[in-house]
């Protein structure tokens, strides 16, 4: 009864899409103010209903009735409470649902919160959020069904993929579709300035917030899954340049750009085109991601069962958003008023700069994705792009934008002083260089590129700071001015500076993990004792345990470091006996920022076991780098809502005549 | 500086990083590129030892032996040909005689593939897509294989 009244709601939000897609344009069109704010109660109702719909499926779930197919399918009774509820997004009918559930909270917010928008460009935004939800209510209703159901029901379920059994899936799916979905926001208004034909500052001032908490989100969501494949998959790895972690990392790159060409259009009103064009390109590349993912057309380590009728059906959503705002794009774009000067070295010169090596550093992550694709399709060979061609493109194009980061914020706006810029950061590069010579010493004969990838990093988070000591004027003034000053700087200053600075600690993460990675693969009996990473470890021995779903052999090691016992680790084997898997629960141990790692193998006859063990140094920098980098956004938005609730300066009318 | 200048700057700017992208992308294709063949291909293609490719087909049943040191050796078959492998270190939960298995490494003078790397897949049912379309061509493809796969589920929405 509840499945269908979900199914019935599902249906319901449909038809509510197809008024909001439909009724606020004649409304433009003909100036109606009666049907322009039709919307406004009609996208949170959409909302309530996918909601309803949303929580229909919970709650089969939760009851685990096997009535329905999608539960059957991903669910067992004896499965613990926890990943009943994340199971509902832990399989394609489910995820999908999530992510329509996600694009109509964002509709129903602009239409509650978005007071102080022109009507009719709300309006427009949200019949064209409303396009893109009718399709994919549409997708979900026709293909991917989730409230289906057995004509004679089984009594028990098959269970949900027993790697898919972690608190990781709980979080990072919603974390990275909040990602996805709320670049929609973006586009959706690069497409009513289109129709419209006119964007001004204001423009830019309403989406850089949804920008940043897209992004806020989008970078947490890949943090979480990169940690998520480190733990779980137990092969010590966090990024493999999977095509569906390059789906994740595409959109995040022309999301980072749209954020800095926003704040050039909002502070400047320059690069208008070019930030309509990137908000577009934004969110297609969240499609695309989807389609990637949602189709099956991806040989990947992600395993996916193909249904061609769903691929066919994403590519033409692909087609149709993609092509048809582009096409709007280059019809319209002319018609939008040209921005303000700069010279080539100014803070919208860096900003442009940083555009230019992220747009194109994620366009040769979408030509290593695509190729082997293409390449299939015309001549049929099959290939895989890995780890080797990123590091020889992706990487060296990221170099220059590092080294460029810590300079934007110290150049000034129209004109900028370069020289003066890098007189401000001797002391950033005397650190660098310090830091480069000793890890240089350090590791004397060893990899050469290392150190100078770390003095890079140092560089990268130095820079950021000295931001922050140049507005206070730490050092030239006494410190508790410094404070006052610190605690009058804009928040968004605070974020800038803690973004660019997680993104080194991110670098730093990541060139210490691969290059002073130390691993240990042998065979252990019960008492045997090896070393890695400068850590004795001893198998202690084995024990059994029974979950709630599944058995598990857990093997206990006792780690010391110069004869002190500093703790144990427990790395199990669990075998679930629905679906006759096992999973590998890797151990962690946390040293400051490194980790120990240890995973297992199989079991031998004799009573041997193999074992994986890794020295991971300074490895948790990679996701705290992320945390930082999100907090920065954070930071930021809290600086932007103030700043956009606050009453309108005294200029108003002249730059409403400037915006017709 | 006036507005044609500027956008020459920048065009300019962005042609030499376009270039430079351009150039690097191609260099990466021409080194970093790994073929996947079958074992029926890799013996009408005569792959020459030594050349990186990845290796997919079906762990021969019985055929998995296990020396010192970790050491593995399987037979990886299309139904056709038959290719010895040779891994050193510890399989995947999911490695099984009989099931799919998709290898990466290196053809040794003797004809034996010494892999580095055998891939982890996310579920018991799911067979390597190229490893299936392979299958499929050669006929061997057995129903079995795909009956539980549509309602596999993925670790997609999870994007691991």
């Amino acid at each position: 009864m509840i499945v269908e009244a979900g199914h019935f709601a599902l249906i319901l939000a449909l038809a509510l899409a197809l008024i909001q897609s439909i009724v606020p344009v004649i409304g433009v069109r003909r100036r109606e103010p009666a049907l322009i704010s039709v919307p406004l109660s009609i996208a949170p109702a959409q909302f309530i209903f996918a909601l309803l719909a949303f929580g229909a499926l919970v709650s089969a779930h939760v009851t685990s009735d096997f009535s329905v197919i999608n539960v059957y399918e991903n669910s067992h009774s004896l499965k613990p409470m926890i990943y009943k509820i994340t199971g509902v997004w832990g399989n394609h009918e489910g995820s999908m649902l999530l992510w329509v559930l996600i694009l109509a909270l964002f509709g129903a917010l602009v239409a509650l919160f978005g007071s102080n928008l022109p009507s009719t460009l709300r309006a427009l935004v949200l019949a064209v959020q409303a396009w893109i939800a009718t399709a994919f209510y549409l997708f979900i209703l026709t293909t991917s069904n989730p409230f289906l159901r057995f004509a004679h029901p089984p009594l028990e379920g098959r269970d949900l993929n027993p790697v898919l059994q972690d608190i990781g899936l709980a979080i990072h799916p919603p974390m990275l579709y909040l990602g996805y979905v709320g670049f929609s926001i973006s586009f959706s208004f690069a497409v009513a300035a289109l129709i419209e034909g006119r964007i001004d500052a204001a423009w830019a001032r309403w989406v850089r917030p949804w920008t940043l908490l897209a992004w806020m989100f989008l970078t947490t969501g890949i943090a979480m899954g990169s940690y998520w494949a480190y733990y779980e998959l137990g092969w010590g790895g966090w990024w493999f340049w999977d095509p569906v972690e390059n789906a994740s990392l595409m959109p995040w790159l022309a999301g980072t750009a749209l954020l800095h060409s926003a704040v050039v259009m909002e502070k400047r009103n320059a690069l208008k085109i070019w930030t309509v064009l990137l908000a577009i390109l934004t969110f297609s590349l969240s499609l695309l991601g989807t389609f990637l993912v949602r189709s099956g057309v991806l040989t990947s380590v992600h395993a996916f069962a193909t249904d061609p009728t769903r691929g066919v059906f994403i590519l033409a959503i692909l087609a149709t958003f993609i092509g048809g705002s582009l096409m709007l794009f280059a019809w319209r774009a002319s018609s939008l008023s040209q921005g303000g000067l700069f010279a080539p070295i100014s803070r919208e010169g860096a900003l442009v700069l940083n555009n230019l090596f992220l747009t194109t550093a994620c366009a040769t992550v979408l030509v290593g994705t695509l190729y082997p694709l293409v390449l299939e399709v015309v001549t049929g060979d099959k290939i895989s792009v890995g780890a080797p061609f990123f590091n020889l493109t992706f990487a060296p194009l990221f170099v220059p934008l590092l080294i460029a980061v810590p300079f934007g914020p110290l150049l000034a706006w129209k004109r900028g002083d370069l020289l003066g810029a890098a007189q401000r950061l001797i002391a950033a590069g005397v650190v660098a260089l310090l830091a480069l010579a000793v890890v240089m010493a350090w590791t004397w004969g060893g990899a050469v590129l290392a150190p100078l990838a770390i003095g890079l990093a140092v560089f990268v988070v130095v820079g950021a700071l000295t931001d922050l000591a140049e507005r206070t004027a730490l050092f030239r003034v006494p410190l508790k001015i410094s404070l006052r000053r610190a605690r009058g700087l804009p928040r968004s200053t605070w974020g800038t500076a803690l973004a660019h600075a997680g993104l080194g600690l991110t670098l730093m993460g990541i060139v210490c993990e691969t290059t002073w990675n130390s691993e240990n693969i042998l065979t252990m009996k019960p008492g045997d004792g090896t070393s890695v990473g400068g850590y004795a470890v001893t198998l202690v021995g084995f024990s059994q345990h029974q979950g709630s779903n599944y058995r598990e052999t857990v093997s206990t090691f006792n780690i010391r470091v110069g004869g002190d016992e500093i703790g144990t680790m427990t790395p199990s084997k669990r075998t679930f006996t629905t679906r006759g898997s096992s999973t590998t629960e890797a151990a962690l141990l946390s040293r400051g920022f490194s980790q120990l790692y240890i995973s297992l193998g199989d079991r031998n006859d004799d009573g041997s076991i193999a074992v994986r063990m890794y020295y991971k140094p300074l490895v948790l920098l990679i996701w705290l780098g992320a945390v930082v980098m999100a907090f920065g956004g954070a930071l930021s938005l809290s600086d932007r809502r103030l700043r956009v609730g606050a009453p309108q300066p005294a200029k108003q009318p002249r730059s409403l005549q400037a915006a017709e | 500086m006036t507005r044609k200048q500027r956008r020459l700057v920048l065009i300019g700017s962005a042609m030499v990083v376009l270039a430079v992208a351009v150039g690097l992308v191609l260099n990466a294709m021409r080194d970093s590129i790994v073929f996947f063949s079958t074992p029926s291909e890799v013996a009408e293609k005569h792959v020459v030892a030594g050349k990186r490719f990845r290796l997919g087909g079906m762990v021969l049943p019985g055929s998995v032996t296990r020396g010192d040191n970790l050491q593995v050796g399987f037979v990886v078959t299309d139904g056709n040909t038959k290719i010895p492998v040779n891994y050193r270190g510890a399989l995947p939960d999911l490695f099984r005689e009989g099931q799919g298995v998709v290898t990466e490494g290196k053809l040794d003078a003797a004809g034996t593939f010494v892999a580095d790397t055998v891939l982890a897949k996310h579920d018991e049912n799911y067979m390597p897509k190229d490893v299936a379309d392979a299958l499929k061509k050669q006929g061997h493809w057995k129903d079995e294989y795909a009956k539980e796969a549509p309602a596999a589920p993925n670790a997609q929405g999870a994007s691991r």
